[in-house]
């Protein structure tokens, strides 16, 4: 039999500032829901992988890995129990860690939990510990934060490609639009054009709706093989595939400002080893952290031309359209809690490839791929879901 | 905790815009770096210290006005990618230049100058920033 590897559960908590929440609840009820909605039992678990970026210095909480086993109540166990940490793309390199472990053989069933509490920090020290996903010594110590890095990055777009700042607003629209369709999203407001261009400055040319929120949560899923999944009658939805590409840490070290190497190679690799087309994708998920960003990922992962995304955003990307972006919400509107935010890019796909998406559901959904980054593109992984 | 030794290691650096060289391909790097991500083993040992002249132009930039604790007071600034002369790209502080006067493409050259303040040390931190030439 063939070593495929399926998610057979999801499972997550609501996304937002959740005050009364702690970590250790968060990852414990989201991996709870996972195991319920997969049809197994805790005891079936071989190997869980905890997904995390700054419990750290935010909760001053290390050994995530243990934490989640013991309060998920799987201690005795004595399962491996570790965490992935590749900063906002922990979550995808987290899946990918449970892939590889399923297709090496090794194990039959995996859990993955991304959890992240960032609102144990008041004011804007939080945008201090944000900025450690920078290097801290050359960029951050003048200034930089990731805002203020992705605001470069669209004053040089805009300016080369003369893009106006409406395309940018409107993947944060679309955002917003879609996340008042998913009950777990931060945000569950619409809104406007006018409202997207006229919020706050947070980094000129960036405002606060082109910047995802400080967000808590948790997602989690369950993994099997194949062979598993069908000897015990389980169903899923199979990750077609698979892959990670790495860049310089800083942005001033990179070839360019706009083109995502990481992305652009995670995805390539990603459509060979599947043997798919941009066109046969039924949705995206992007890491849309910034929306500068969303227009340079759909062209990094090849939807369109370099300095072209700007002609899908006024209807291709809805979720009625050809391509649609973000069923979820997105980063700004579903919400970015670091460690959980590539987890919950799966929890979307696993809906929307099961057909319980509900009001936001994508028509036929047949393939997604899923694009999770690490601050201003020093990592990316891509991943290709459904299919048979 | 770490943050004196670590201000003090790169000090140097930050003062006097020290970068390196490959020996191998003569590709220069700031911050130095201890091996040319461009030839590798070749370089090793060859990478020769040369003191940057601050002179370059502006790649982009932004006006930052959501700030960590430690700037809040300079709120709000110009931060840019500037692209030395020497060749190297660096991330830096645009300052004493009139509004709207910073564009894409113009000429900087480096200042000595206060960058941040520490809250909790009380450490003030020296290093390089940008006036407009
Ligand atoms: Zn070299």
């Amino acid at each position: 039999m063939s070593n495929n590897v399926y998610v057979i559960g999801a499972g997550e908590t609501k996304y937002g500032e959740l005050w009364e929440r702690s970590l250790r609840d968060l990852a414990v009820e989201a991996g709870l829901r996972a195991i319920e909605n997969a049809g197994i039992y805790s005891k079936d678990i071989q190997i869980l992988y905890g997904s995390n970026s700054l419990a750290g210095i935010i909760n001053g909480q290390e050994n995530i890995g243990s934490l989640i086993a013991d309060f998920s109540g799987i201690a005795a166990q004595n399962i491996p129990a570790v965490r992935i940490e590749a900063s906002s793309a922990s979550g995808g390199a987290a899946v990918r860690e449970a892939y590889l472990a399923i297709r090496s053989g090794e194990y039959d069933v995996a859990v993955v939990g991304g959890v992240e509490k960032m609102t144990d920090i008041f004011g804007n020290e939080v945008l201090d510990m944000m900025s450690s996903l920078l290097d801290r010594e050359w960029e951050a110590f003048f200034g930089a934060t990731p805002a203020a890095l992705a605001a470069i990055s669209a004053r040089k777009y805009m300016k080369d490609f003369n893009v106006k700042k409406d395309a940018l607003a409107m993947m944060s629209v679309n955002d917003h639009a879609n996340a008042s369709l998913n009950l777990n999203s931060h945000f569950k407001n619409k809104i406007t054009l006018e409202q997207a261009l006229n919020a706050t400055p947070v980094a000129e040319p960036l405002n606060l709706m082109d910047c995802s929120p400080v967000t808590d949560g948790a997602s989690a899923l369950v993994m099997a093989s194949e062979s598993y999944m069908k000897k015990n009658r389980l169903s899923g939805v199979k990750i077609a595939a698979s892959a990670i590409s790495q860049d310089y840490l800083a942005l001033h070290s990179r070839n360019s400002l706009y083109t995502l190497d990481s992305t652009k190679i995670a995805a390539k690799e990603a459509f060979k080893r599947s043997g798919l087309k941009p066109e046969d994708m039924s949705f995206v998920e992007l890491h849309d952290s910034y929306s500068i960003y969303g227009l340079m990922e759909l062209e990094d992962l090849g939807f369109a031309e370099k300095g072209k995304a700007s002609t899908l955003v006024e209807d291709d990307i809805k979720i009625n359209g050809r391509l649609p972006v973000n069923p979820s919400g997105g980063l700004k509107a579903k919400g970015n809690p670091l460690g959980a935010t590539g987890v919950g890019q799966f929890v979307e796909a696993f809906l929307q490839l099961s057909g319980k998406a509900d009001k936001r559901q994508v028509k036929d959904a047949k393939y997604g791929i899923l694009q999770n980054m690490a601050g201003t593109g020093s990592t990316s992984v891509v991943h290709i879901v459904g299919g048979d | 905790m770490g943050e004196l030794s670590r201000i003090w290691r790169e000090s140097e650096h930050r003062y006097r815009l020290m970068g390196n060289k490959c020996g191998h391909c003569d590709m220069v790097f700031f911050p130095i770096r201890d091996v040319c991500p461009h030839c590798h083993r070749e370089s090793i040992g060859k990478m020769k210290p040369v003191e940057l002249s601050g002179k370059g132009e502006i790649v982009s930039f932004t006006i930052v006005h959501d700030t960590p604790p430690s700037f809040v007071r300079q709120r709000p600034y110009t931060l840019a990618l500037i692209r030395l002369d020497e060749g190297p790209v660096l991330t830096g502080q645009i300052v004493d230049a009139e509004k709207d006067a910073v564009e894409i493409g113009k000429r900087v050259k480096s200042v000595f100058r206060k960058i941040g303040e520490d809250g909790k040390s009380g450490i003030i931190q020296y290093g390089y920033k940008f006036v407009l030439e």
